[in-house]
């Protein structure tokens, strides 16, 4: 069974249809790119993924493993294993990093009937994971990407991941805002997490994050489908072509 | 003699005139205390109880709020088991108790070790130093500290001597006690001497269920190169009335913080007078409000700069649930010759339902002309965004509210100088979180 089945996917955004019937099939273990113009519906994707108000199904389904999570509240699908990195992290302000991923962490597994993870267990994962990613202690300290840096809110995002450890992440233009040297400690950190149990879909606009991160498959979409699926030389078809030829399709 | 004419006076009022006429001989105090009590009611009678035409009193309309006054509350009854003030449980202090509006020393838990330190009677300090005058501070052109000076059946003088560092907050401790609703009119004097400091803590508690009235007020004067930590902590009974008076004088090069922290009480009014006499200060007047239910609490500050190079901020944050009502009214004025002031002013209201109101009302009143001046007000219910970046990482619904208010209120409580003072203030927030669910 896949891990992810979206099936004739319909949404509506303050009246306005977004997603037009998206169906897409994520294997496990397998790293999907989707790429896609402006206005496509990627980021719509993303955050019906995860569950965000005000994104209206109108018809169609989500399963994550052949159960459908559209009825669940963000964080059961969180418990679920259901990762968002957001293109825009917020800022928390008031409420320390620390204290952000382990209330996380623990609801996450309360949710599912695990026990808590001891101090230790938890300073031990967040300070490897951390050193991994150039996140300094001072910074897990203050409060949730208040005052960070473009770069270090997206370090941030991979450094939740990394705590919680999805087994659906969704990578929403993790690659937007970040200069090559942050890009590579961002796709490093995405490739570490790697495994056979973890599926991916990086939703980017530019080929460029696939050269660190390379996908399995590759999906086009385009006026809220998926008009187009292939290999990851797909991406560097459309380097060379652009996106016109996708828009004139859907039309 | 021209007397206002207004209307027929209210229930409430009529109390009042009579109560005073029963209580004038009684009250303690001879001589220039008791003409500053009779001038002082004089004023009130004239204008009768604030009500909402009268700007300062707009929001908090005392005529209609204060339906009765309740009869002059008698001498407490021994002290019973338990701490006076239990959100300040673990916070060690030295506890100056004021029962019913009068020092209790049964009641108390005052160690003095600091030789610098002498807590007296007020009327017994007023009697053996006749050249203090009381009303010296700024605030005494208000009916309700009318009021207070009228009625005023007690409290303490505190001193700390000059240069007296005091190790432990200083807990004024204010409490009602009494099966039957009551009035008490406590007024305290605290005189930190020029380069002594002293964290001192200002407490309200009483029985739940019980309507009952307090007309507090302290009369605070800061010497020069001296600091202050006052935290007032409101933990009335639900049904109850409060109007407290603080009036500061603040001298030169001394730090002044403040923090009002109200959780309790049906109607409360912190009014703050603050007076900026010397040149190189810097004060601090914060403030933090968590609402439920038909609650109302109206902050009011006057911080008046009358000497330049001074430096004011004012933040307040209040949490707004049910029908509460929550009010802010700030106002900053600078003298002609106060040059140089800094002067700035926020309030940020987070409102948990439909029902609730927050009202805010910033005043700048600047006669100076180099000066750096302003504020800023925000209302609005819980941000959204966060709260889905919070339950998108696995964090229940009402854990990421109560995680969010927490952090509002946090950020201005992180003010507060003294650990054990904040982590308490913080545990009671988290109580009161827990309480909503």
């Amino acid at each position: 069974m896949p891990l992810l089945e979206v099936k004739n996917l319909h949404v509506e955004v303050e009246d306005k249809q977004i997603l037009k019937g998206l169906t897409l099939t994520v294997e496990k273990g397998q790293v999907a790119a989707i790429m896609g113009p402006n206005g496509s519906g990627k980021s719509t994707l993303a955050y019906v993924l995860a569950g965000k108000d005000n994104y209206h199904v109108t018809e169609g389904e989500v399963l994550l493993d052949g159960e459908s999570i559209l009825e669940m509240a963000p964080d059961e699908r969180a418990a679920k294993g259901v990762f968002l990195a957001f293109q825009y992290p917020v800022e928390v302000p008031g409420v320390a990093t620390m204290t952000f991923l382990r209330t996380a962490l623990n609801a996450q597994r309360k949710h599912r009937g695990e026990p808590e993870f001891s101090t230790p267990e938890f300073l031990k994962l967040v300070r490897e994971t951390s050193k991994h990613l150039g996140i300094d202690q001072e910074m897990l300290r203050r409060a949730v990407n208040v005052g960070f840096s473009g770069g270090e809110k997206k370090r941030n995002e991979i450094l939740q991941m990394a705590v919680l450890q999805p087994r659906l992440a969704v990578l929403d233009e993790t690659d937007s805002g970040l200069d090559i040297d942050a890009l590579k400690i961002v796709a490093d950190g995405v490739n570490r997490l790697r495994s056979p149990e973890r599926s991916m879909i990086v939703i980017t606009h530019y080929q460029r994050l696939l050269n660190y991160i390379v996908p399995d498959v590759v999906h086009v979409m385009a006026r809220g489908r998926v008009v187009k699926s292939g290999g990851k030389e797909l991406a560097l078809e459309l380097e060379a072509s652009g996106y016109a030829q996708f828009a004139d399709e859907a039309a | 003699m021209n007397v206002d004419p207004r209307a027929m006076k209210t229930q409430a009022e009529q109390a009042l005139s009579a109560a005073f006429a029963a209580a004038r001989g009684t009250l303690p105090g001879k001589g220039a205390v008791a003409t500053l009590r009779d001038d002082a009611f004089q004023r009130f009678d004239a204008k009768g109880l604030p009500h909402r035409r009268v700007e300062e009193w707009k929001y908090t309309d005392l005529r209609a709020l204060m339906r009765e006054a309740k009869p002059l509350a008698g001498p407490a009854d021994a002290k019973p088991k338990g701490d006076i003030a239990p959100i300040l449980t673990g916070v060690e202090t030295n506890c100056i108790a004021i029962v019913n509006g009068r020092y209790e020393p049964g009641w108390s838990d005052f160690k003095a070790s600091d030789a610098g330190v002498t807590v007296a009677e007020l009327f017994k300090f007023l009697g053996e130093n006749p050249g203090y005058r009381l009303g010296q501070v700024p605030g005494g052109d208000d009916p309700a500290q009318w009021l207070n000076t009228a009625f005023m059946s007690g409290g303490v003088a505190l001193r700390i001597k000059r240069g007296t560092v005091v190790a432990k907050p200083i807990h004024i401790a204010h409490v009602f006690s009494g099966a039957g609703a009551a009035a008490m009119y406590p007024r305290s004097v605290v005189i930190v001497e020029p380069g002594a400091q002293v964290t001192l803590i200002e407490s309200f508690s009483g029985p739940e269920g019980i309507d009952y009235q307090v007309n507090s007020a302290l009369e605070l004067v800061i010497g020069d190169g001296a600091r202050v930590d006052h935290i007032k902590v409101g933990c009335d009974g639900g049904a109850a009335l409060r109007v407290s008076t603080l009036g500061v004088a603040v001298g030169a090069k001394a730090t002044y913080k403040d923090f009002a922290f109200t959780i309790g009480g049906a109607v409360v009014r912190n009014q703050t007078f603050v007076r900026f006499g010397g040149e190189g200060s810097e004060g601090a007047i914060d403030g933090a409000s968590l609402l439920k239910g038909r609650q109302h609490v109206d902050n009011t500050l006057v911080i008046s700069h009358a000497a330049g190079h001074c430096t004011s901020r004012e933040r307040f944050k209040s949490v707004l649930d049910g029908e509460s009502h929550g009010i802010f009214q700030g106002k900053i004025i600078v003298e002609p010759h106060a040059q140089k002031t800094d002067g700035k002013m926020m309030t940020r209201a987070l409102l948990l339902s439909d029902e609730a109101e927050a009202d805010n009302k910033p005043e700048l009143e600047i006669f100076a002309d180099d000066v750096v001046c302003g504020h800023g007000a925000t209302a609005g219910a819980l941000d959204e965004g966060l709260k889905f970046y919070l339950m998108s990482r696995g964090i229940p619904a009402t854990e990421a509210e109560a995680l969010l208010i927490q952090a509002f209120i946090g950020e201005v409580v992180e003010e507060i100088a003294h650990e054990g003072i904040r982590d308490a203030l913080m545990f009671g927030a988290l109580k009161w979180l827990g309480s909503r669910a």
